[in-house]
Parts: C-alpha cells; sequence; structure tokens
C-alpha cells in the first residue's frame, strides 16, 4: 500500500471570477520528488500554496500525512510547522541576522532553547553550506546565499515535506547551480518533496514524477524519462519544446 | 559650465538653521541684559518642567493607542477595524482645542461616572473589595493636568495609529507568508516580523509627530494647566508686556523644536544607512 504523505482531491481555488484550480486530484509518497511545471498562470503556484493553506482553498479536500486540513488557525499553524516553504523571492527576514532567520521559528513555534535552535541553525547552515555567514544580515548575501539561507531556515523546523515555489526564478545564472546542488542533495536523504521549476536538469536527476498544469487542471502526470522522451499529449509536446529551447 | 565648489557649498549651507541661531542667540543676550526680558524668562520657564511632563507622558500613552489602533485599522476583524476606524475618524473630524476641551470637560467626568455607577453596582452585590475602590474614585482626584495628557494623548493616538498602519502596510505580503509558512500565528508574525521592521520604517514620522506634539500641547494652557504658555499668558496678563513676554515665548518653543528635528534628521540618516 503506497504512504501517501499528501494527498488533494478535487481541489478548487478561484480568485474573484478567475479559476486559478479546476479540480486537482493529486498524491505524493513519502519520500518522493514531485516537480510540477506548466506555463504562467496554470495555477502551479497557487497549488503548491494551498497545500499549506497559504491560500484557503475554495473546494476540495487536503489531507497532511493522515490529517484533513480545516480552516482552524491552531490545526493550520501545527500543520504549517510541519511543512517547509522556499519562496521565489526568498523572504528573508530582513531585520534578523542569518543565524536569527534560522533560529526564530524555532523559538517561537518550537519552543526550543536558545542553545539547542542555535545548534541545529548551524547544523542546517552548514548542510546548505554557508555557515560563516551566520552572522551575516540577509543584505549582505548574494541571491544564491539567501535563498539557501531560507531552505535552511525551514529544514530547521525538521519538516515532514518541502514546497518550493520557483526557488531559482529570481536568481542570476551562476547561482542557480549552488541552490539545485542543495535541492539534490536534500532529495537524495529521501526528503519529500514538490517543486515548481522549470529546472529540467534538476527534474532529470532527481524528479520521480512530473506533474504538467495548464488552466487549472493536470494535464499529465508521468516520469521524467517518458516526459523527455516520449509525452503523450500534445500540450506536452508544445510546452516542452518551448522551455526546452531555452534551456538546451 | 561647472559650478566651483565653493558656490555648491554656499548653496547647499543651511543658511535658514543659522538664521534661527542666531534670533536664539540674539533673544539670550536681551534676556540677559534687560530686566524686562529678564523678569519674563524667569516667570516663563517656572512652566517647562509641565510642558515637558505633559509632552512626554501625553506621547507615551499615544504610542500605546496608536498600536492598538494602527493595528486595529489592518485587523480583518470587523469591530475591531471599525472601533479602531472611528476612534481614527472621530479625532480627525473635530478640531482639536475642541477635542481637548471635550475630553478633559466631558470625557473624563463621565467616563469617572462610569466607573463610580459600576463600583456602586459591585458593591451592591457585596464586592466591595473592588467597589469600594472604584466609588471612591472621583473627578477632583484628577487633575487638570492628568486630563490634559489624556486629551493630548486620544488626540495624537489617532494620528499615530495612521503611521503605524502605513509602516505595518509597508512591508510586503511575502514576510508575513514567510513567517506563516514556519508555522508561525498572525500574532507571533506581527510580533516578531512585521512590527520590528514597521517601527523601524516610522520611527522617522514618529519623531516628527512628537515635534508636533510639543506644540500643540500649548493648547492644555486652555485647561489652566500651568504650561510655558499658560505661565507667558499670566506673566503678560498682569504686567502688560507683551512683547518681551511672547518673544521670549516663541524662542522658548522654536529652540525646542528646532532642537528636536535635528534629532530627528539625525536618527533618519543613521537609519537610511544601516537600511536593511
Amino acid at each position: 500500500m503506497p504512504d501517501n504523505i499528501i494527498t488533494v482531491k478535487n481541489l478548487h481555488k478561484h480568485f474573484g471570477d478567475v479559476r486559478a484550480l479546476n479540480g486537482i486530484s493529486l498524491t505524493v509518497e513519502r519520500g518522493k520528488v514531485v516537480v510540477v511545471i506548466g506555463p504562467s498562470g496554470s495555477g502551479k503556484s497557487t497549488l503548491l500554496r494551498c497545500i499549506n493553506h497559504l491560500e484557503t482553498p475554495t473546494s476540495g479536500e487536503i489531507w497532511i500525512d493522515g490529517k484533513r486540513l480545516t480552516t482552524n488557525p491552531k490545526q493550520l499553524n501545527a500543520i504549517r510547522a510541519e511543512i517547509g516553504m522556499v519562496f521565489q523571492l526568498f523572504n528573508l527576514f530582513p531585520h534578523l541576522t542569518v543565524l536569527e532567520n534560522v533560529t526564530l521559528a524555532q523559538r517561537v513555534v518550537r519552543k526550543r532553547s536558545l542553545e539547542e535552535a542555535r545548534e541545529v541553525a548551524m547544523q542546517q547552515l552548514e548542510h546548505v553550506g554557508i555557515p560563516e555567514k551566520a552572522g551575516a544580515y540577509p543584505e549582505q548575501l548574494s541571491g544564491g546565499q539567501q535563498q539557501r539561507v531560507a531552505i535552511a531556515r525551514a529544514l530547521a523546523m525538521n519538516p515532514k515535506i518541502m514546497l518550493f515555489d520557483e526557488p531559482t526564478s529570481a536568481l542570476d545564472p551562476e547561482m542557480i547551480r549552488e541552490v539545485l546542488d542543495v535541492m539534490l542533495t536534500l532529495a537524495r536523504e529521501g526528503m519529500t518533496m514538490v517543486v515548481v521549476s522549470h529546472e529540467m536538469g534538476f527534474t532529470r536527476a532527481a524528479a520521480d514524477s512530473v506533474i504538467l498544469m495548464d488552466g487549472g487542471l493536470i494535464v499529465e502526470d508521468t516520469t521524467p524519462e517518458e516526459l523527455f522522451n516520449a509525452p503523450k499529449h500534445e500540450r506536452t509536446k508544445l510546452f516542452l519544446s518551448q522551455i526546452l529551447h531555452h534551456t538546451s | 559650465m561647472r559650478k566651483d565648489p565653493m558656490a555648491k557649498r554656499l548653496a547647499k549651507f543651511p543658511w535658514w538653521l543659522l538664521t534661527m541661531v542666531l534670533i536664539a542667540l540674539w533673544t539670550a543676550y536681551i534676556i540677559y541684559s534687560r530686566g524686562n526680558y529678564n523678569e519674563a524668562f524667569r516667570r516663563i520657564i517656572q512652566g517647562l518642567g509641565t510642558t515637558i511632563v505633559t509632552s512626554l507622558a501625553a506621547y507615551g500613552v499615544a504610542l500605546i493607542f496608536g498600536l492598538l489602533a494602527g493595528m486595529g485599522r489592518i485587523s480583518r476583524n470587523v469591530v475591531l477595524n471599525n472601533l479602531a476606524t472611528l476612534y481614527v475618524e472621530l479625532v480627525r473630524g473635530i478640531p482639536m482645542l475642541v477635542l481637548i476641551f471635550f475630553i478633559a470637560l466631558v470625557g473624563v467626568p463621565t467616563v469617572v461616572d462610569g466607573v463610580n455607577g459600576l463600583g456602586n453596582w459591585l458593591n451592591s452585590l457585596g464586592l466591595t473589595a473592588i467597589g469600594g475602590v472604584m466609588t471612591k474614585f472621583t473627578n477632583q482626584a484628577l487633575s487638570m493636568n492628568a486630563r490634559a495628557i489624556v486629551a493630548l494623548a486620544v488626540t495624537y493616538g489617532a494620528f499615530l495609529a495612521e503611521i503605524f498602519r502605513a509602516g505595518i502596510q509597508s512591508i510586503g505580503r511575502g514576510q508575513t507568508e514567510a513567517a506563516r509558512s514556519l508555522g508561525m500565528s498572525t500574532g507571533q508574525a506581527m510580533r516578531y516580523v512585521i512590527l520590528p521592521q514597521a517601527i523601524r520604517n516610522v520611527l522617522p514620522a514618529l519623531g516628527n509627530d512628537f515635534v508636533a506634539m510639543v506644540k500643540d500641547s500649548s493648547l492644555v494652557s486652555l485647561l489652566a494647566v500651568r504650561d510655558i504658555t499658560q505661565v507667558a499668558r499670566l506673566h503678560a496678563g498682569s504686567t502688560f508686556r507683551y512683547r518681551e513676554t511672547y518673544v521670549t515665548l516663541s524662542v522658548l518653543y522654536l529652540t525646542m523644536t528646532v532642537a528636536l528635528s535635528l534629532l530627528v534628521q539625525l536618527l533618519e540618516r543613521r537609519l537610511r544607512r544601516h537600511a536593511r
């Protein structure tokens, strides 16, 4: 029996008249890496943001590790602590040092002692390869370093799932690699990951499955091999020809 | 053609400030050398303590009112939001002088009556421990100085609320989302992530409003609070030395406000240098 850590059933999300998601159903097994691709406006980010209820779904069900999400704030806070999220624009806290960024939620949400939080933070900063920047402020770091701190900040909560919302889209080309390397390491360590990204190198190397979205629907749910070698749908072929044209 | 550096420097020099300093020095000299000015000055500075204490105390309370009302203004709770907006709009719609009369002479006695009434009711229920204290609370216990502080605080609380609201709204949505995605509650995100950044951004604006409050504290003289304005009015009324009195009073205010404004500018420049 598959061990599904994320189950999404018939998810709809409307913003006024705009239908961002039109009935998404999806399961993610524990320890698997799912990459979500699709043209802009296809609902990829909205899907990701619904999984941890940063957006409240209009209808449908989301189950995380056997628990159905409600709109109860206490339950949501508890579940969000189990789901790390990495944003396109990093969203580090600019008034705090790198170390404080990584310790803050451990202290106020996990109620860890200062020493414990610092120890965990330093472990995670080493994990992403920048322990020497612990005392720096976010503005003093490059984009790639900021994004790695953001990953460390999420990992310090010991999440069961990591969500990545276009983590390399805002980075200069020479910094994309360092972030993808960290993500690849995480994938190999068995972290459950849902990644919205058009980095096809990462997809090929790390993804267990690939989902193509368009118009708020899942068009194709397949493996990386099939996606690149034998895409089933016309929409998928068209989309791949567009993005591969740029990345190859 | 390039302007020569000397001309540039001369154009950039704060001549206005130099003029003010000269006025202050000239006035100081006159106060020192002329008996009538000297007498006026010695009378007026007797009110300086009251002006400073009133301004500081009222501003401290206004900061609390302003922060609460500012958060109320952006709250999604309909009741809190409307209460905060009502407060801000009421204050903005009434002239400050009228509002100060109203709060000191109508508002405070009404609240005292309310507290007394509640105390009587608690006494009738047998809760005399709390009720006794509340019934002993009288209007006479609240001096005009205290009422003036309440009045200024309520008024400025509404202004500061708008500053805090703007400061909180200037922090991008991504910050709240990052905090919430880590499992923080709305309150924790506000306290640890949003407010520290928002307050830093609005410190200069808060400072400017403190300068404005020092000036507006002169309105409490109309409640017979013996601040520098009231003491000056009394002195002018009894000696008919209007020129001596009001020159001295004006220069005294000017010295305080210009000095404070310069401090605010200094703070602003330092914050910009350490901007993050």
